[in-house]
């Protein structure tokens, strides 16, 4: 997924000249074949994120469309304010390209670990925040943040990630994808997630369980339309995102429930990481799986969720 | 034992023409109408914006978006008082925006925004941010072979923080000879004395060693202002740092260098009357 977002800036410098990376210390080669061809646009500029991303304020207010790469703890705790005051306040179109959102850097610790990110970005008036699931969906976001109005956050996973997004889905920023029918559940995931609802999805199905999926890729602006319209009939929503609880997918998703609907919608489970810093190494899948977000922990969470759901929440949303 | 520049000296001794002490008539008009605002730091602020805008930047008030007009940006936001009161003067927007500061449908606020005053090119208040957007306005300018100049106005307070100097490295890593950084040196931030709350000498070594070619001069002095900005780049190839030692509150004697006018609530008759004695009737 990471290759193919760095792949695609070059793809689109070559076919845009405002288009920018601005990385800040990022493994050396990184973009080498952008940095013959568009030396001038090819920028490295040291570890000094407070400052990159000033310096991408400026240069988008002089028109260009600056991709600014580095780990995604720096892209947002180290310059928070920079990335709301120069960038949101000023609702300039730079682009955070952010390798290793969620526990992509499990074995290096919580100074690496993005676990808030999504929650901090989506608080931004103007910000947009996308985590693209694999790397086809990837490239096909990319196409679509050369003319995005204001700036963009985007959650990179690992890389090697299984692809399961299709390209007779599309993509369009703001505009979720159905993967499955709503069934009994609905699971909505955002990122890699969804790799792991579908194949709880599958443990569900072979449970007689149907399982609905929709892809949240775009977290904000979120597709509040097409969430209403998935939930319909269902009994669950399921929320499931490699996040801390706060502020995340599953916060959003209860906040469109309730402004939209304010009640009589669907009980809802919301599987995230726990409040708290890792302290745990191993790997991204460890230690999902160590906080439940394996493909059987979500299929048995959900499970029992709709266990439950059947005998305590009878009163279900059906617009 | 730390050495007074004589042009800190020259500063506190200098006197004040017509035109600075009707640029500070109206910044304390602002602040009688709205009840409030940053004295200290707008006052000894007012030649430098003053030089900018008369007699330097290459802009015109009836098109503030000139692609080829030069930017300035008031890093230290909270000096925009003496921003305001240039960019009313020079006909950016009605004098009597001026009478609405602070206020609920006002365009000027406690701090500049973009997008709301005319002629200011970036939104600050928060400190440390405008030296990074002037490097990417001036790499901007290198790259698009634009001959437009960036100037940015730091506060010595300001300068505190890393992210400026995290700037100042990129400013000469890419030899931005296009960018001019303005440091008001009035040696006393909110709190006291810069040199208590965190020593920056020596400064103008720290700015050399950092890749500027460095000026100082008076602040208060309209004639060394225009021939240093005249002058700039200082020296081709590097970006310029003008260490420009200025007095906190500037012409109001109570106000001057007294930490207690950094910001200012209702003004009081007596201090009302210190005023008119100081820069005439307003």
């Amino acid at each position: 997924m990471r290759n193919t977002a760095m792949n695609m800036v070059h793809k689109l410098a070559a076919r845009d000249e405002r288009v920018l990376y601005i990385g800040s210390d990022p493994g050396a080669g990184t973009l080498r074949a952008m940095s013959k061809e568009f030396p001038k646009r090819h920028l490295i500029e040291g570890i000094s994120e407070a400052h990159i991303i000033g310096m991408s304020a400026g240069l988008a207010m002089e028109g260009f469309v600056p991709y600014v790469n580095t780990i995604a703890t720096f892209l947002t705790r180290r310059c928070y304010e920079q990335v709301a005051v120069d960038l949101c306040l000023h609702n300039l179109p730079v682009r955070l390209i952010a390798n290793g959102g969620g526990l992509v850097y499990a074995p290096l610790g919580p100074t690496h670990q993005a676990i808030e990110d999504i929650a901090i970005m989506r608080a931004l008036p103007n910000m947009t925040v996308i985590c693209p699931c694999d790397a086809d969906e990837a490239a096909r976001m990319m196409e679509q943040t050369l003319d995005w109005k204001g700036p963009i956050y985007i959650r990179l996973g690992k890389g090697g990630d299984a692809v399961v997004s299709k390209a007779e889905h599309g993509f369009e920023i703001g505009k979720a994808i159905l993967m499955r029918p709503q069934g009994d559940v609905l699971m909505v995931t955002t990122g890699i997630m969804l790799q792991r609802a579908i194949a709880a999805a599958d443990l569900l199905a072979a449970q007689g369980i149907r399982a609905g999926i929709l892809h949240m890729h775009t977290v904000k602006p979120l597709d509040t339309a097409a969430l209403l319209q998935a939930i319909r009939g269902t009994r669950l929503v399921a929320t499931l995102e490699e996040h801390v609880p706060s502020g995340g997918l599953g916060s959003a998703v209860a906040e469109a429930l309730i402004d939209k609907l304010g009640s009589g919608f669907p009980a809802m489970l919301r599987l995230s990481l726990p409040d708290r810093f890792m302290h745990n190494y191993g790997s991204q899948d460890s230690l999902l799986k160590k906080h439940g977000l394996s493909a059987g922990a979500i299929a048995t969470s959900i499970e029992h969720a709709l266990a439950a759901s059947r005998t305590s929440s009878p009163q279900l949303h059906s617009t | 034992m730390i050495q007074i520049s004589p042009h800190a000296e020259a500063a506190l001794t200098c006197t004040l023409d017509e035109r600075s002490l009707y640029l500070r008539r109206l910044v304390l008009g602002s602040v009688r109408s709205a009840g409030r605002g940053h004295v200290g730091p707008a006052l000894s602020l007012i030649e430098m914006v003053r030089v900018l805008y008369d007699d330097v930047l290459r802009i015109d008030p009836k098109n503030p978006r000139d692609p080829d007009r030069d930017r300035a940006i008031l890093s230290k936001g909270h000096g925009c008082l003496a921003l305001y009161a240039l960019l009313a003067d020079r006909g950016f927007f009605p004098l009597s925006e001026l009478d609405g500061f602070c206020g609920s449908d006002s365009i000027l606020g406690g701090h500049p925004e973009y997008g709301m005053v005319p002629g200011v090119e970036a939104s600050t208040g928060a400190l440390g941010h405008g030296l990074s957007i002037g490097v990417g306005l001036a790499l901007a300018a290198r790259m698009r072979e634009r001959g437009y100049r960036t100037f940015v106005l730091l506060g010595d307070g300001e300068i505190n923080e890393g992210s400026v100097w995290e700037a100042a490295m990129g400013a000469a890593k890419h030899g931005l000879d296009n960018l001019v950084a303005m440091i008001d040196y009035n040696k006393l931030q909110s709190y006291g004395p810069t040199d208590y709350v965190l020593p920056l000498e020596p400064l103008a070594d720290k700015w050399r060693s950092f890749g500027f070619a460095v000026q100082e001069l008076n602040g208060h002095d309209v004639g060394a202002l225009r021939t240093v900005l005249k002058q700039v780049p200082a020296v081709p190839g590097k970006p310029t740092a003008i260490i420009c030692h200025t007095v906190k509150g500037k012409g109001l004697p109570a106000a001057e260098s007294n930490a207690d006018w950094h910001h200012k609530n209702k003004l009081t008759d007596s201090e009302l009357d210190a005023i008119r004695v100081a820069v005439g009737d307003f």
